[in-house]
């Protein structure tokens, strides 16, 4: 650490006039970085345009003689079952981001509007559960799944993202702070209810929140192997998590088949990620210190 | 490292709001909070006739119904059984199970092919060491201008966002004979036929060094905000005092952004007990590599011990909660401000 942080570039006009072996350093560094973090990514691209021959004759790094070679994305999506991930995976996102952003800001405005008997319970209750972490208690969640019958269902992630998501309660809860209650004054007086209120006035002004929530959520169901893994195991019901995992067995050791569905699976992450760079930051910066 | 990033983020919760308030980049930050006790302000007689309806007092339980019966069922519900279940030999599905007190447990702390994977999280540990020094690094690196900065910053933290999945894949074929890695160290003249995931040292430290590649830009991503909200003033005035950078670092950037690193430490550490994902589907848990949760998975779901694997569970969630206090009383301006 000592020696490379004594090299920090220095920002100012000395930066400007000359190089001074310290910011070379620094470029030096944060090149070694971006290879450590592309060479891998690079390589199964390269690996998945190439035909079965190039895969076990040449190395690993070696480029493939047709750069337009796409069978093995043709044979991933459709022997891979993609289609059908994308589709699940669709699904379970569209229910759980919904339920999310629906019952976090419910509940945030609950907490926050409201002066109730057995409100500090109910904080203590949202509060211990972060405590929790979801991975230990997955063996009783089982049978609690169980004894509603949805294992092996799309309910049971999607049930199962929206009643952990405790993070996006504290992302609304900070956020309808910073609302002015005199809004909601005006709205009664006007003649609106309580559920009106929320739906006309506070659900509108969070969208910012709800842009931070959605972005999260999204990302880490997205991504998410182990609750599918354990909940949903039909082959017809496999997420893109859980059917590239599936890759494993049929594909064995054709690596340019099995390359080719992990681009297929990052590539959306990637277009995203392009498309939304600068929300993504703020998102997992606010969401992981909330 | 966060191997279960909800996880994370919800152990990261209880940090609460001084943590925030540093790390909040600004896009959609807010300004101040409301001013205290307004809710209480008298309300000029205007909504008296609301405040006093019963209408009022069922009102925010109609909003709570749903997110209270979720946290109970699937919080709350699966604690309470999952303890009950680790003083009984129950194998997950017959209707009958007897109690065994507290055999559960002294067979996790005794019996030493259980008792190993403890073991396993030291490497993980370890690589969170250096998962939060490089995240630092690059962290303070590219809170200054420098060329490519968005660029540098985009592919420092796009790991992170991969599909696990994924990434397991794409280290698979990285680590294989003659794979990637092979291929790299052979330009510098090293030539290596050594099995990087064969043996349980070295399968280790191959995984704990995936884990770094994918979380360490999380870390980054972290610090990058702290640091960014530093007012620039403090490092002019630290300059015109003839601070060096080492010295701005010290002074400035490293109390300013404690908050995060003592978060990132308190993740790091039950990022590691509870590392699944990546050993999972790279090795299966084979070489040496079985970690906690895959054992206590295996256990419940391979060979039925529900049981011993509710042990195993509570073991864990004990440590963790050991750990947050822990972390909770050495750095008391984490306060937890709720309501």
């Amino acid at each position: 650490m000592t020696p490379d942080l004594a090299a920090a570039p220095a920002p100012t006009r000395a930066s400007k006039r000359r190089l001074p072996v310290g910011t070379l350093l620094t470029y030096l560094s944060l090149i070694v970085a971006a290879v450590v973090v592309l060479l891998p990514l690079t390589v199964i691209l390269l690996t998945s345009l190439k035909t079965s021959k190039e895969v076990s004759d040449g190395g690993a790094l070696s480029l493939p003689g047709n750069w337009l070679n796409f069978d093995n994305y043709v044979t991933a999506f459709t022997d891979g079952n993609m289609l059908m991930a994308f589709g699940n995976t669709a699904f379970i996102l569209f229910f759980s981001i919904g339920g999310t952003v629906i019952i976090g800001s419910m509940t945030a405005y609950a907490v926050d509007r409201f002066d109730f008997r057995g409100k500090k319970l109910v904080m203590a209750g949202f509060l211990i559960a972060t405590l929790v972490p979801s991975v230990t208690t997955q063996v009783a969640t089982f049978q609690v799944i169980g004894s509603f019958g949805l294992i092996d269902t799309r309910w049971a992630p999607i049930l199962l993202y929206m009643g952990t998501d405790i993070v996006s309660v504290y992302i609304f809860l900070q956020f309808i702070r910073g609302i002015p209650i005199s809004l909601d004054e005006a709205a009664r007086l006007d003649g609106a209810n309580t559920f009106t209120i929320y739906r006309k006035i506070i659900f509108p002004l969070l969208k910012p929140a709800i842009a931070t929530v959605v972005i999260i959520k999204g990302i880490t169901t997205y991504n998410d192997f182990y609750i599918p893994f354990l909940y949903m195991h039909s082959e017809d019901l496999g997420t893109i998590s859980t059917a590239l995992f599936r890759f494993k067995g049929p594909f064995g050791a054709h690596w340019e088949a099995i390359s080719a569905g992990a681009i297929l699976v990052i590539l959306p992450t990637l277009i995203i990620f392009l498309l939304l760079q600068r929300w993504i930051y703020n998102g997992f910066s606010q969401g992981a210190t909330k | 490292m966060t191997e279960k990033t909800d996880t994370a983020r919800e152990s990261a919760v209880m940090t609460g709001r001084s943590v925030t308030d540093k790390t909040d980049t600004g896009s959609h930050g807010r300004p101040g909070r409301r001013p205290a006790g307004r809710r209480r302000a008298p309300s000029a007689g205007r909504s008296r006739s609301w405040r006093d309806s019963p209408l009022r007092k069922i009102t925010p339980w109609l909003f709570l119904a749903a997110p209270l019966a979720l946290l109970i069922t699937f919080t709350y519900v699966p604690v309470a059984s999952m303890i009950s279940y680790s003083f009984t030999d129950w194998d997950g599905v017959s209707p009958d199970r007897e109690n065994v007190g507290f055999d559960n447990y002294v067979q996790i702390f005794t019996r030493p092919e259980l008792f190993r994977v403890f073991f396993v999280s030291g490497y993980y540990l370890a690589a969170s060491v250096v998962q939060i020094a490089v995240a630092l690094y690059f962290a303070v690196v590219l809170s200054f201008n420098l060329k490519f900065r968005n660029l540098f910053k985009g592919i420092l933290f796009f790991p992170y966002l991969i599909n696990g999945v994924a990434i397991g894949f794409v280290f698979l074929y990285f680590f294989q004979d003659g794979g990637t890695l092979d291929s790299v160290l052979s330009w510098f003249g090293v030539t290596t036929d050594h099995p990087w995931l064969g043996d349980p040292t070295s399968a280790n430290i191959s995984l704990a060094g995936v884990s770094v590649w994918r979380f360490t830009g999380l870390n980054f991503v972290l610090f990058l905000g702290a640091i960014q909200s530093i007012p620039g003033e403090l490092y002019e005035a630290a300059e015109l005092d003839g601070a060096g950078k080492w010295k701005q670092f010290r002074h400035i950037i490293a109390p300013s952004i404690k908050p995060v690193i003592s978060l990132s430490v308190i993740l790091a550490i039950s990022g590691s007990l509870s590392v699944f994902e990546i050993p999972y589907i790279m090795t299966g848990g084979a070489t040496g590599t079985q970690t906690f949760v895959i054992q206590t998975i295996k256990l419940a779901f391979q060979f039925n011990k529900t049981g011993l694997a509710s042990a195993a569970a509570v073991v864990l969630l004990l440590i963790i909660l050991l750990i947050t206090w822990i972390q909770r009383r050495l750095v008391p301006d984490d306060k937890v401000d709720l309501v």
